[in-house]
């Protein structure tokens, strides 16, 4: 009787683990996505963060063009050729461009302010707000970004952008890079370097290369992140918003503006 | 009686035409010689649900990489090129959509056109500085035996 008790149940042991087994790959899911905020790669983006960038202009060097640069290399832009029979001035305006120096004067003082003009990752996105088929669209995590699957090139949000940070492509493009698919008749613009961010890296191609410069005037990071390099940035030093009377809550800020 | 087994004959002879003639085509291998997919015994997928799914697996995929950033399918047209891709004379890689490369090859015989190349790149492009995993594009792939038991399948 006693060693009946005694004997190990082996049926109701392995009944016990299959049953832990099974728990534990329910719930380990839910447990991941708490400890480790979106794995690279395999989750769905979420608006727990919120990607952008402060700009000091005070450090973006007058005839530097590095970030553009970058961004061209990043993207397959610098592949680019201009159309047989093309006028220069014509390619100068046509071109497809995700990050413009910009130079602007104050003309009671004089004092000129050299500052990269790219998309500003809006809160709320004119852009997304005019396109017909829904092809511009603003990610979870705040990247505004086109889908080339159905933008049908009608050019709606080029004319509503008030920061001009969108570009057509007009010809056939012949070089591409893989991770950056790129073809006529779509329009583009900025992705906060879009496979970076889901690859899990913590930069641009124009922030690092500003930092290879030696400037640092660009900052990328998460805004909704408390103690993020970004946010303390933004919480210690004034910055603002190009066309802040818009009230578009940019997800781009520039300071010494 | 001779209009019998001329009847008989032609019937014979149209089974034999259909016998032979259509598991030639369909046995018709269009996969690239010198590609890494030539190596392989199947796809990502078994054989014959490729030929009839891919543009849906890649379709459904498009929407959850571009919109969600879930990048980690084993069901990307980064890998069907990095695969498929040969090498030319020179040793470089041969567009999948060039005369005779392995798309072009299909998509000819069945008459189908498509766009996914007027945007994406026809061969694997060297990633540029600083993205990591752009490099491993092929190497996500993993090759499955036909009727293989998924991830989530039961185990004995």
């Amino acid at each position: 009787m006693t060693q009946e008790h005694d004997k190990v149940d082996g049926g109701r042991r392995s009944f016990i683990g299959a049953a832990a087994g099974l728990t534990a790959a329910t719930v380990a899911p839910g447990l991941i996505l708490h400890t480790v905020e979106a794995a690279p790669r395999s989750e769905a983006v979420t608006d727990k963060v919120r990607w952008g960038m402060l700009i000091d202009t005070a450090k973006c060097a007058d005839g530097c063009s590095a970030c553009v640069d970058a961004c061209d290399k990043e993207n397959g832009l610098d592949l680019q050729v201009k159309p047989h029979g093309a006028s220069e001035a014509m390619w100068d305006r046509q071109r497809a461009v995700w990050i413009r120096k910009v130079q602007v004067q104050d003309n009671l003082t004089g004092r000129v302010t050299n500052l990269p003009m790219l998309c500003q990752h809006c809160e709320r996105p004119p852009c997304v707000d005019v396109c017909p088929t829904g092809a511009s669209f603003k990610r979870a995590d705040g990247i505004v970004m086109v889908d080339r699957h159905t933008c049908i090139g009608c050019r709606y949000c080029m004319m509503a952008c008030p920061y001009k940070a969108r570009s057509f492509i007009h010809q056939v493009v012949e070089e591409k890079l893989t991770a950056t698919p790129r073809g006529k008749g779509c329009v583009e613009s900025c992705n906060l370097c879009v496979q970076r961010r889901d690859n899990g890296e913590t930069s641009t191609a124009c922030a690092d290369a500003c930092a290879a410069a030696g400037h640092h005037a660009i900052l990328f990071g998460d805004l909704k992140d408390p103690n993020g390099a970004l946010s303390k940035a933004l919480a210690s030093a004034a910055s603002r918003q190009v066309r802040e009377d818009l009230n578009l809550n940019t997800g781009v800020r520039y300071s010494s503006l | 009686m001779a209009n019998a087994v001329v009847r008989g004959l032609l019937a014979v002879a149209g089974l034999a035409w259909a016998l032979g003639a259509q598991p030639a085509a369909a046995g018709e291998n269009f996969v690239a010689p010198g590609s890494k997919a030539a190596g392989l015994t199947s796809c990502v997928e078994p054989t014959d649900f490729m030929r009839r799914n891919h543009m849906e697996v890649i379709k459904h995929q498009r929407h959850t990489v571009v919109h969600k950033g879930i990048r980690d399918s084993k069901h990307t047209l980064a890998g069907c090129i990095a695969c498929h891709v040969a090498p030319g004379p020179d040793q470089k890689p041969v567009s999948v959509y060039a005369e005779g490369q392995f798309c072009q090859r299909c998509h000819a015989y069945t008459a189908v056109d498509v766009n996914c190349f007027g945007c994406h790149a026809t061969v694997p492009t060297p990633p540029a500085a600083g993205t990591a995993a752009a490099g491993d594009l092929g190497a996500g792939l993993v090759q499955v035996p036909d009727h293989g038991v998924t991830a989530g399948g039961e185990r004995p």
